[in-house]
């Protein structure tokens, strides 16, 4: 049957079927994203200019020029929207595993269609719309909610009667970023920890407990440094998002305090210096990718120390 | 037999509590009849009235779930292809660069994906006069690009627990490769290719921030027009709308959770049963 579909069906038969798998994905990879982003490397050693599309290189050798990432360094703005956003999205991901980690150790601790219940009510808010999820809580942080009325109400119980409020200024503020990060990114920390943490050997536990060690040493000698690879991973699915958000700090953020997600956009847009954005973008990048290459070699440590055990 | 984690327990309860209650409150004040959509003024549906009569809204849902359908789909074979040619093919030229390829727009901000496809688009048009114009198609390929990753991800790790085994006996049996991946890959990994189509979809369905990027004048999706409304601030008939979505999706969830519920009893069954039969015979 080959042979009578020819060359091309020979061609086919041997490898040709196996490089058609591999280069169309790849090329489409190639055009699509690694070139759109080998461009962004290369517009941020550029200046802006009144042309169309308004950049221009240097004329000369070496054709590139570094006065963007100067002014990252020099001009506070950048400096200081970094630090927003990396704090905000780590204090997401700090609250997103002290909420996320006992609620994915509760799962692991019910019956069998508790825990499928349950994870799929983890799962359920992860699939609608993020963007719908923001809203629900702009609905809630506004000054005349019944939320804000009920916590300013709980806040009224503690603070002495002559410095009552009537409302808590949430809306528009990083506690409000904060807030609706944890809010939406707290089913990637709840996975990998349920992942992990239910893959855990509990006989280890029982056995301590035979030992006579209380629940809250047990769980401090045991399950805690066990579950480490699954806090680091849940912890990089949500700093990572976070750190450069846009829709939730344009939405409930404080827009004179942005975060780096936003200034790349603003620049991008609104100040139409697009060889700034794109330096801005790749300081982003570099930042990120630090955590992350830490975590790769933590990871790979670890295995080694595993299998030099076996 | 032990004591009950009454810790854990009241984590769960606060934690799913905080999951549900901004959403419950989203789907209440949609019945809202006051325009004001933090105090309650009785109930009425007239949003709901109204949203079926708002074309500007059906339009755009339209927009959007053509662009999901699309992308979704094309990302489900390229992301495929990726996969198996990852889990499958040990020895290839580019191997480590396309690994890389696939994990880097998952770990990539949107804003940042979304700038370089615009990027990418602005100079194709500038130098080979394609693509025209943003809209359907510009917005079509950055959802490929970025969903295709993630069904990769997932045939991947799918290939890579299935056993190799069948495939081998199937090549030894005469079968040419491309019949294998056929007769027998393809149907390995079709849980995992319909998941990763669902998921494709939703992504494509929900995204704001590349959308907003690589979109043009007249090619408003349901999420840029949300977005665009929600900006001014909170209104009625955005609850309606959204409660409308949350209804289908979470129905549309449950749904195919059950159905891989009952596949997977089915198939346990099957095994208990094939078992019983071949130690009884």
């Amino acid at each position: 049957m080959a042979r009578a579909r020819g060359a091309v069906g020979r061609w086919f038969d041997s490898k040709g079927w196996r490089d058609i798998v591999i280069s169309v994905p790849f090329l489409w990879l190639l055009v699509f994203f690694l070139v759109p982003f080998v461009i962004v490397l290369a517009m941020s050693f550029a200046r802006r200019a009144e042309l169309s599309p308004p950049i221009a290189f240097l004329d000369h050798w070496p054709y590139l020029q570094t006065g963007n990432f100067a002014r990252l360094l020099d001009d506070s703005l950048y400096l200081r929207a970094f630090l927003t956003s990396l704090w905000n999205a780590g204090l997401a991901t700090l609250f997103c595993l002290l909420i996320g980690y006992p609620m994915a150790l509760g799962i692991t601790r019910v019956t069998r269609s508790w825990r499928n219940l349950l994870l799929m009510l983890v799962i359920l808010p992860f699939w609608t719309s993020f963007l719908l999820r923001v809203y629900a809580w702009m609905g809630l942080l506004g000054a005349n909610s019944w939320f804000n009325k009920v916590l300013t109400g709980l806040v009224n119980t503690i603070l002495p009667a002559d410095r009552a409020m009537s409302s808590i200024p949430m809306m528009n503020s990083n506690f409000a970023v904060v807030l609706v990060m944890v809010y939406s990114y707290l089913p990637f920390m709840i996975l990998p920890l349920y992942a992990n943490l239910e893959k855990l050997d509990q006989t280890l536990n029982e056995a301590a407990t035979d030992l006579g060690s209380r629940p809250w040493q047990v769980f401090k000698d045991i399950t805690l440094p066990l579950s480490i690879p699954g806090i680091i991973a849940g912890g990089l699915l949500v700093f990572i998002p976070a750190s450069g958000e846009l829709v939730i700090p344009s939405l409930v953020g404080n827009a004179s305090d942005p975060m780096i997600g936003r200034v790349i956009s603003d620049e991008f847009s609104s100040a139409r210096d697009w060889p700034m954005a794109a330096a801005v973008a790749v300081a982003l990048l570099l930042a990120l990718v630090l955590p992350i290459m830490a975590y790769t070699h933590f990871e790979k440590r670890a295995q080694e120390r595993v299998e030099g055990r076996a | 037999m032990k004591r009950r984690p009454l810790f854990l327990i009241s984590c769960l309860c606060f934690g799913f509590a905080f999951f549900y209650v901004p959403i419950l409150s989203l789907i209440v004040f949609s019945f809202n009849k006051s325009r004001l959509v933090t105090v309650w003024g009785g109930f009425s549906t007239q949003w709901y009235g109204k949203l079926l009569h708002n074309e500007q809204i059906l339009k755009a849902a339209l927009l959007s779930l053509q662009i999901a359908l699309a992308s979704a789909t094309l990302a489900t074979i390229l992301g495929a292809m990726v996969g198996i040619a990852l889990a499958r093919f040990h020895r290839f030229r580019g191997r480590t660069l396309l690994s890389g390829l696939v994990t880097a727009p998952l770990i990539m901000p949107e804003v940042i994906t979304g700038i370089s496809s615009l990027m990418l688009f602005i100079f194709m048009a500038e130098w080979i006069g394609w693509p025209s114009g943003r809209g359907f198609t510009t917005v079509t390929i950055a959802h490929i690009t970025f969903s295709m990753t993630y069904v990769a991800v997932i045939v991947q790790s799918r290939l890579s627990s299935a056993d190799v085994a069948i495939e081998e006996a199937a090549m030894d049996l005469g079968a040419r490769p491309w019949q294998v991946l056929i007769d027998i890959t393809l149907p390995v990994i079709a849980p995992a290719l319909v998941s990763g189509w669902l998921l494709a979809f939703t992504i494509s369905l929900d995204d704001v921030v590349i959308t907003s990027f690589t979109t043009g004048p007249g090619t408003t999706t349901l999420p840029i027009l949300i977005w665009s409304k929600v900006r001014l601030g909170v209104t009625p008939d955005i609850n309606a709308l959204a409660t409308v979505i949350i209804c289908l999706v979470a129905a549309g969830v449950v749904a195919a959770a059950l159905i891989m519920h009952r596949a997977e009893s089915r198939r346990s069954r099957d095994e208990q049963m094939a078992q019983a039969q071949g130690a009884s015979g």
